[in-house]
């Protein structure tokens, strides 16, 4: 089993029995993509909701631009397209008092996730996004099961 | 714009490291008092550092940390982060409201108490650093009431993370150790200005 961690605005592949892991995600949003048939899995760490109006950055910091990026590359390495499914974590809102559209970013990953995966037809079949708490998470490749882990309410499986 | 910190050359590194240098000679005397002891600090090191290079230079991004974000308004819009590992905001906050220093300390440690003096003390050294800022360029900047989260280091960091992004993929940390007799703790600050402000900074400090 190799365990691979995947950094800020990166994404990795793994396939059973690897781990995909993402570390202190607060704002940033995790999204983990599926294929129980070909037990092949990706994990998307994205920083930023939109990639419009950022030409020349790095594709996977960016919501829309790291999931159609990542699904391309699930099915070239043997994932069906259509057995794809999501799972999204992260998003939180790390100080709650701020409200500004900058701190308010998670909100607008999360939304900008679901859009992306709803125009791609990837249904999304579990979320624990928002809150004001940071999470780390965990894919199986084998099973398909994120485990959530956060500072001060335990773990959990999704 | 895409790689506007990694155009930054070492003048303007060191002209940040000369602002945290007066903002910690600031930041002695008040805290010298709050704690009640004489603080020596460290000259601040500054340095551009990629986002993913953070958890080895720091802690670990699950590693649970500290951190006290004050917002800025005015000539300059943005934030400050002030970030501790959980044990030196704990030696801060037992010294200065004179309680014991638990054996094992965990995030749940902290205390309402414990939390205010971690919060009130990175709002001084963020105070004294802006003081210096401000002396420095001539720029009036406004601040925030401090808010204090307790979390994964990767998490807090996030909130610079996210503005840093806009720009590229590293962010700008001043780094600072101070210590007396018998604590030595150290003390990692993000300072994080929006674009427009950014620029303001860079030409105000006549770099």
């Amino acid at each position: 089993m190799t365990q691979l961690t995947v950094g800020i605005a990166d994404y990795k592949i793994g396939k059973s029995p690897d781990v995909l892991r993402a570390l202190g995600l607060g704002s940033c949003v995790a999204i983990a993509l599926y294929d129980r048939g070909a037990k092949i899995g990706g994990l998307a760490h994205i920083l930023l909701p939109t990639s419009t109006g950022y030409d020349g950055h790095n594709r996977k910091k960016f919501a829309d631009s790291a999931i159609v990026d990542l699904v391309n590359e699930l099915v070239v390495q043997g994932a069906r397209r259509e057995n794809l499914v999501a799972k999204l974590t992260g998003g939180a809102h790390m100080f709650e008092s701020r409200a500004t559209d900058t701190i308010r970013v998670g909100e607008h990953n999360v939304r900008s996730c679901q859009d992306a995966l709803a125009s791609l037809k990837i249904p999304v079949i579990a979320n624990d996004t928002g809150g004001h708490w940071g999470r780390a998470v965990e894919l199986n490749t084998d099973s398909g099961m994120l485990k959530v882990i956060t500072v001060g309410t335990g773990e959990k499986t999704i | 714009m895409s790689d506007m910190l990694s155009s930054v050359d070492p003048m303007h590194l060191d002209a940040f490291r000369e602002i945290g240098n007066i903002g910690a000679g600031n930041a002695v005397t008040a805290l010298s008092e709050i704690l009640g002891n004489r603080i020596e600090m460290d000259i601040p090191v500054a340095r551009i550092v990629p986002f993913n290079s953070i958890p080895d230079i720091l802690y670990g991004a699950e590693t649970p940390v500290t951190g006290v974000l004050v917002g800025m308004s005015g000539d300059m819009d943005g934030y400050m982060l002030v970030i501790m590992r959980i044990d030196d905001a704990m030696k801060l906050a037992t010294r200065a409201s004179g309680t014991e220093l638990p054996a094992v300390i965990t995030p749940e440690s902290l205390n309402e108490n414990e939390r205010g003096a971690v919060t009130e003390i990175a709002n001084i050294l963020v105070g004294s650093f802006f003081t210096a800022i401000c002396s420095q360029t001539g720029l009036t900047v406004r601040l925030s009431v401090p808010e204090l989260a307790v979390d994964m280091l990767g998490a807090i960091l996030n909130v610079a993370i996210v503005e840093y992004g806009m720009l590229g993929e590293s962010v700008l940390l001043l780094e600072t150790r101070f210590s007396d007799n018998d604590i030595d703790v150290n003390g990692n600050f993000f300072l994080i200005p929006d674009y427009q402000s950014y620029k303001k900074l860079i030409q105000s400090l006549g770099i």
